[in-house]
């Protein structure tokens, strides 16, 4: 879990040097974290002979995190909905529903071994500190 | 930060004061244990601390899920107090806000188990 707190770290650096306020910062952090922890946990299923690849960019206008397993692979199609009366009380499902949640934009890609996730999120000027 | 917990009892409720992270990895599994340690001693009242809590992933969500049902199932009731902004925002968020009985002020909670 290392790993994660690493990524989560490098993001909430990045979008705090975007100029996200405190609540677009704490938002772009827990959906990149959240990708990070799928990575490990579903993606890589905690094998540590499998990496976690994430990269971070801000280009001035949006901020783009990627981040892949080399796991057996995810269809994000058929995540059950975590707000669905009857998935309400389980335990898990709500990571993906959470990134979805606080990004503009989500991909999916399968990359054979693996998944990669593609985070974005656009800055709009309302969003930066003056 | 960690997860810190803190027990304490008022009136027959036990508090248990969280402090910290509720994530994977970081209070997640101390939190699981503090319930089943409390439901395997008996208490029928738990009430959640939430107010020194200002970060929950999915996994600490689930947990809290996982904690209300256990305690359900056993015929306790465990209730939220005082969420700061971030946690409420993401139990409203994915719902859960209308699962649990949630509190701004103990007194009021505490009052509630009678």
């Amino acid at each position: 879990m290392e790993s994660v707190s690493e990524i989560e770290a490098a993001a909430e650096k990045l979008a705090g040097e975007a100029g996200l306020d405190e609540e677009e910062c704490f938002r772009v952090t827990m959906a990149v974290r959240e990708a990070a922890v799928n990575a490990v946990l579903h993606g890589n299923d905690y094998d540590p002979a499998k990496l976690v690849t994430a990269s971070l960019e801000y280009d001035g206008k949006s901020l783009i995190f990627v981040i892949a397993d080399q796991g057996k692979g995810l269809d994000p199609d058929k995540i059950p909905d975590p707000l669905a009366e009857e998935n309400l009380l389980r335990g898990t499902g709500r990571g993906i529903f959470l990134i979805r949640s606080f990004m503009d934009e989500v991909h999916f890609k399968n990359i054979e071994p693996g998944t990669e996730l593609t985070l974005v999120k656009h800055l709009v000027p309302a969003a930066k500190k003056k | 930060m960690a997860l810190t917990i803190a027990s304490r009892e008022v009136d027959g409720v036990t508090v248990l004061d969280l402090s910290g992270r509720i994530t994977l990895g970081e209070g997640s599994v101390q939190l699981r244990e503090a319930i089943r340690d409390l439901i395997g001693k008996g208490s029928k009242s738990i009430l959640l601390n939430l107010g020194n809590v200002n970060y929950i992933d999915s996994s600490g969500l689930g947990e809290l899920v996982g904690a209300y049902t256990t305690a359900k199932n056993q015929g306790a009731a465990l209730k939220l107090l005082s969420l700061t902004k971030k946690v409420k925002d993401v139990l409203q968020l994915t719902k859960l806000y209308t699962v649990f009985d949630i509190y701004d002020d103990e007194a009021s909670a505490i009052a509630s188990y009678k």
